[in-house]
């Protein structure tokens, strides 16, 4: 992991003007950071969001950890979405978990980084039902696979599409036959 | 089934099925009442949905890949086109995000604007919601009566911004400008007739007993499987859950109005009926009070290298004029870094993630649409329900195939 040396630069901070209303989860994850210091690499914190790196073989058991425990209780997964950082980085893709609890109403993200040459990560359909298409979009638009998902197909694009769309490589117009030019 | 070469994808494979008793019908995409260009694949045993497949993607334009080609400014525009029944909704969410990320501190008349017009655009949104559903159940009156509120809402969103449909009003860092000179007598004259359109459209559907029929019972859900499938808005309190991220995390200064958030617990189709219904009310209540704390004050940040200077300013202030040029020629750098922006758009959790490098371009940006979640859902609102049900909860999940499909 080189991603320890990014974050500290100087970032401005959160307006005051919105609610200090609902807590940081910080904490929990520092707690379960320190229990299990081979599942989480880092924790950083950053425009009052908390951002956790997860090693990609625990996110099920830390995903389903945070969704159980009662301090944490992040039963909702708002949002599941791909990152390509660029075809020079690495690693070069990212898959961030956009977690919600909607009893405590804390948010926190989880974050998997992936290198080009292995882009599996397993599923969490079976955390949350809802990861389903969230899977299959960043499976369509970004070919990141995520294993054991029951249903992994292209969801946007028509199946015989070639590429993934939203890679940085990929040509804005696409690609012949159905590029305008 | 012909065994031809072509490959048959799993989900369409007909297994343990008896010919006779079961039958693959595929509804849509010109369906008209799919609400836009949405599919599905039904399997029915008789009129009974035996299993139903949504498939999507017809209106794909690659809006997010668009967003990494254009300057931070120019992604307002992309946004009204996604939820296009509640562009201001987009256009909040998308410049809240940018503004997270450049600590913009935003006037308070700029946030009560927001809010004034947001809650129409919901009043708005909700209208053709109302009509089209009764419409698909089969009451066509309803329609007519929504789309002439409507129509008022509309005339003022284009009193403010020049757009009926895609009004872009909001701007990184204010508004586009301020309220024209009349605005809030208009908008009063709109909230005096409202609460009495509201109880027309009461008395031509909830006391209707086909209507009740046609939709009390019909598409449950319960509270733990709307959490789990990620449902959010009216479709999650449909259900009994108490969730409001305008009540649950405020922005833009929502934590100082007054307003209920109705739930109903029953998660049937006619629940989430009640609950829009109910939140019209709720949004002609916000607007009353957006409306009595207008004060006068400045629309936009002050922040010279994001917002654009006024006109006047331009001609007189040679640093105006180097702002503007820069700001329009080349855009401004955002901090590199990372933001989830959620808002409780008409129809539920609208969250933009954008990632920044630093430039003026964004690295990434992803909308999580609420119609896209909550349309997933659907197989299991739909299984063992009757096919003309199928219609009444698709209406009632109320969604948009732009913002599905983006």
């Amino acid at each position: 992991m080189t991603n320890g040396a990014d974050n500290d630069r100087d970032l401005p901070r959160q307006t005051s003007t919105t609610s200090t209303k609902s807590s940081t989860p910080s904490p929990l994850v520092t707690a379960l950071q320190r229990a299990h210091p081979d599942w989480i690499a880092e924790v950083r914190e950053a425009y009052g969001e908390i951002t956790v790196m997860v090693q990609r073989e625990h996110i099920q058991v830390v995903c389903s950890q945070l969704k159980n425990s009662p301090e944490a209780r992040f039963d909702f997964l708002a949002d599941l979405c791909g990152v390509d950082r660029g075809p020079e980085e690495e690693p070069r893709f990212e898959v961030n978990y956009h977690l919600f609890s909607t009893t405590i109403h804390h948010r926190v993200r989880l974050k998997v980084l992936l290198s080009e040459d292995d882009l599996h990560v397993p599923t969490v359909t079976n955390v949350w039902r809802t990861a389903n298409w969230h899977e299959r979009e960043t499976f369509d638009l970004f070919g990141i696979i995520f294993d054991g998902h029951p249903d992994l197909r292209r969801i946007l694009l028509p199946d015989d599409w070639q590429g993934h769309a939203l890679r940085k490589d990929f040509p804005l117009r696409g690609y012949e036959p159905y590029s305008l030019k | 089934m012909s065994t031809s070469t072509v490959n048959i994808p799993p989900q369409f494979e007909i297994v343990d099925r008896p010919l006779d008793t079961q039958m693959t019908i595929s509804m849509g995409p010109q369906h008209p009442s799919t609400h836009g260009v949405l599919r599905l694949e039904l399997v029915l045993d008789g009129e009974m949905v035996v299993k139903a497949t949504p498939d999507i993607g017809y209106l794909h334009t690659g809006m997010e890949k668009l967003f990494e080609y254009k300057k931070y400014q120019q992604g307002i525009v992309i946004t009204d086109r996604m939820d296009y029944l509640n562009p201001l909704g987009n256009n909040l969410a998308y410049v809240m995000a940018v503004e997270k990320l450049l600590a913009l501190e935003i006037p308070e008349r700029a946030q009560t604007i927001r809010v004034l017009t947001c809650e129409l655009q919901r009043i708005a949104s909700h209208l053709v919601w109302l009509g089209t559903h009764a419409l698909d159940i089969g009451a066509m009156t309803v329609f007519f009566y929504c789309f002439r509120e409507r129509e008022k809402i509309l005339n003022l969103i284009e009193a403010a911004s020049g757009g009926r449909l895609t009004p872009s009003y909001f701007r990184i860092g204010g508004l586009m400008m301020d309220l024209p000179a009349g605005f809030e007598r208009r908008v009063k004259q709109f909230l005096d007739g409202f609460l009495k359109s509201v109880d027309e459209f009461h008395t031509l559907l909830t006391g209707n007993r086909i209507f009740q029929k046609r939709t009390q019972g019909v598409g449950v859900i319960s509270a733990e499987d709307a959490i789990d499938w990620g449902l959010s808005g009216p479709c999650l309190r449909g259900s009994g859950v108490d969730l409001d991220i305008r009540r649950a995390s405020p922005y833009t200064g929502y934590e100082k109005y007054d307003f209920e958030i109705p739930t109903e617990s029953d998660g049937d189709v006619w629940a989430r009926y009640i609950v829009r219904m109910r939140e019209m009310n709720e949004s002609h209540k916000i607007v009353t009070q957006a409306l009595s704390r207008l004060k006068p004050g400045p629309v936009k940040a002050d922040a010279p290298k994001v917002v654009l200077p006024d006109r006047e300013a331009m001609k007189q202030h040679m640093d105006a004029l180097i702002h503007h040029f820069l700001i329009v020629a080349e855009g401004f750098d955002v901090p590199a870094g990372e933001v989830y922006m959620p808002i409780e758009a008409s129809k539920g959790e609208l969250g933009v993630y954008v990632k920044s490098d630093g430039g003026p371009k964004p690295s990434r940006v992803h909308f999580r649409g609420p119609s896209f979640v909550n349309l997933s859902a659907l197989p299991q609102m739909a299984e063992g329900a009757m096919i003309a049900d199928i219609v009444a909860i698709i209406g009632s999940l109320d969604i948009v195939l732009g913002e599905i499909d983006r």
